[in-house]
């Protein structure tokens, strides 16, 4: 703030804005991030640690971990990338069309965020078992969804799908319909518009719902274990090895699970929140 | 902006309010007292709401200190001894297995160690067995344990690591098998790899399973408690399942135990050593025969429920396997034969 102290502390971050109250909120910022994130992980991490590093080599590369990892990573990306498509025609739908009913549609697309997850499992399992509506549509093709890893699947794609029609939504009303009447009328094709000019301002939000929807998905177990059979080494989740470990009361090994389930998420959070920023600058502010 | 204003002041209502709410909610909770907390496993639901209303009205008229309630809570009976170990307020706990209050008493001083002796018959005022359930007319002709190897046969059984009548299946399906194969371990582990290969679905819990079979129509036969088997008979339809009764099964024992520390922190004791007494009179004995346990006196059971209950060749958990600890540690610890039957080519 004064010459003084800036001379003296030469890695004093560069003055954050005008706006008066940094201190207070940052302090705030902190103290809240510290309680709410912080602490819990800090408590997992060092629970973990009180095995030692062979006991948590050997179950992080065991094949079961693996599988079970595998299982929630590959279904979780899997279903947000899904969700990203529907989410963005969901989207694009409520934004530009109006039609009867709209508000009732738009309401029933936040419905897996507000429903107890046990309550979609039980409910996707009713529908896809082989004796299910739409399992017994699909039996005689030869094709399971209940309990297999496809089911898996479909449950991720069910509770992610409103973290990217949320995200999406209020870039698109946004934006300007007079850049696509331009596109129009510089005669560019319905689809060059769509992909050059109403797809990039839309791309990071989509990320961020991407994101949020994996990120959700890979820890997702109320409505997952309902239709996924839990088999191990087929259909068995990276959250049940947690609970699993739980039941025979080894916490350490439970918490040695978690570390790893979050140091990968974070890995591609990461990763994808970089490749966000990128976007960003090279599509212009949005 | 005229309604931007307004905004914030009812914003701030509504979360007062339901902050408030909140408030009451959980300080209502807590002020409730002389209350006791059965904390049990996955199919006591029906058997205990019908002692707790029965002992309520006997324990109420004795003049002692009235209670008010009883409360009921069921999961998975690791799941349970877990959340009791953590700190769940449970007056008493009646586990599907002696090792998960084994756990308890391990790992906290709520529970005495040699709590097993303080009741009659190994602390377990009931027991059952496990029985084969399936699909009317037994379509794939299943006897036998040896029957569920079959190929294309499927089997529904609970996760063993979480579910205590998995464990009591798995163990009667092991027994079976150090039987036919007069003690063979590299038959024994076959045979049971054999077995596992042949779960399509492995459900957390005994109440999971049974919807999976009965409602999802999954599998060929379930491994069942021989109560669950009935009550899938009851509520789901005779005319859709029947019950096989496997030449040889185990005797479950599932026990049940005063949580000291926490009924001496509550002042319920008197109330709660009441509560288990119950289940040992003629009257728990008759309704625990109503709901397809095994009671320990079957003289008091109604004749109608006791003809339900055939007279089997049971092994018990001591005999065969030397007693739940050391069962718990060689089958269903890290790394014990469950876990390797799983590993690939195991």
């Amino acid at each position: 703030m004064t010459l003084v102290s800036r001379t003296r502390n030469r890695f004093r971050w560069r003055e954050p804005s005008a706006l008066p109250g940094f201190g207070l909120s940052f302090g705030i910022l902190i103290t809240a991030l510290s309680l709410v994130v912080l602490l819990p992980l800090a408590a997992l991490v060092l629970k973990a640690a009180s095995t030692g590093p062979a006991e948590i080599f050997a179950l992080a590369t065991a094949p079961r971990t693996l599988a079970a990892l595998r299982l929630s990573f590959g279904a979780a990306l899997l279903a947000a990338l899904v969700n990203v498509i529907f989410g963005m025609v969901i989207a694009w739908v409520l934004v530009r069309y109006d039609f009867p009913g709209r508000g009732f549609i738009d309401a029933a697309v936040d419905l897996p965020f507000a429903l107890p997850t046990a309550v979609a499992g039980i409910a996707l399992a009713a529908l896809y078992a082989p004796n299910g509506w739409i399992g017994a549509a699909l039996a005689p093709l030869g094709i399971t969804i209940g309990y297999t890893p496809a089911g898996v699947l479909m449950a991720l794609i069910f509770i992610g799908l409103p973290f990217v029609v949320r995200t999406v939504q209020p870039v698109l009303a946004e934006m300007e319909t007079e850049l696509e009447e331009a596109a129009a009328l510089l005669g560019a094709s319905r689809w060059r518009t769509a992909w050059a000019v109403i797809l990039p301002p839309v791309l990071p939000a989509a990320l961020t719902g991407f994101v949020l929807a994996f990120a959700r998905g890979v820890g997702e177990y109320g409505s997952v274990i309902f239709i996924a059979g839990n088999v191990p080494m087929v259909s068995e989740i990276a959250p049940l090895l947690i609970v699993i470990r739980l039941e025979q009361f080894d916490y350490a090994g439970a918490a040695v699970v978690g570390v790893l389930m979050l140091a990968l998420s974070f890995a591609m959070i990461l990763a994808l929140n970089i490749l966000q920023s990128v976007l960003r600058r090279r599509l212009g502010h949005v | 902006m005229h309604s931007f204003k307004a905004r914030p002041r009812v914003g701030t209502l509504f979360f007062g309010g339901a902050f408030l709410l909140c408030l009451l909610i959980i300080t209502g909770g807590v002020r409730a007292q002389s209350e006791l907390l059965n904390v049990s496993y996955d199919p006591t639901r029906e058997l205990y709401r019908e002692i707790n209303a029965a002992f309520m009205k006997e324990w109420n008229a004795t003049g002692a200190k009235p209670l008010v309630g009883i409360r009921q809570s069921h999961g998975g009976s690791g799941s349970q001894a877990r959340a009791v170990i953590d700190g769940l307020n449970a007056d008493v706990v009646t586990l599907a297995l002696a090792g998960d209050i084994d756990a308890i008493a391990q790992r906290t001083t709520k529970v005495p160690k040699g709590w097993q002796t303080r009741l009659p018959h190994n602390s377990a005022p009931y027991t059952s067995t496990i029985v084969f359930v399936v699909r009317k007319g037994n379509p794939k002709a299943i006897r036998d344990w040896s029957d569920l190897v079959k190929p294309g046969v499927q089997v529904i059984t609970p996760n063993p690591k979480t579910s205590g009548g998995a464990r009591w299946n798995y163990l009667a399906a092991w027994a079976y098998a150090e039987r036919a194969f007069a003690g063979d371990t590299n038959r024994v582990r076959a045979f049971m790899g054999a077995l596992l290969r042949n779960v399509p679905v492995l459900d957390t819990g005994a109440r999971g399973a049974t919807t999976t079979f009965t409602r999802r129509g999954i599998g060929d036969v379930f491994l069942s408690w021989e109560n669950e088997g009935f009550l899938a008979l009851t509520e789901y339809g005779a005319d859709k399942f029947e019950i096989v009764y496997p030449p040889l099964s185990i005797l479950a024992e599932p026990s049940v135990a005063l949580v000291d520390g926490n009924v001496d922190a509550k002042g319920t004791r008197a109330a709660a050593e009441a509560y288990l007494q119950f289940l040992y009179t003629p009257a728990g004995q008759a309704i625990i025969a109503r709901h397809g346990y095994r009671p320990r006196a079957m003289q008091h059971a109604d004749p109608k429920d006791a003809a339900k209950f055939p007279l089997l060749a049971l092994v018990t958990i001591d005999e065969a396997f030397g007693g739940w600890a050391k069962a718990q540690t060689l089958h269903f610890g890290d790394g014990g034969t469950f876990d390797q039957l799983y590993k690939p080519g195991g």
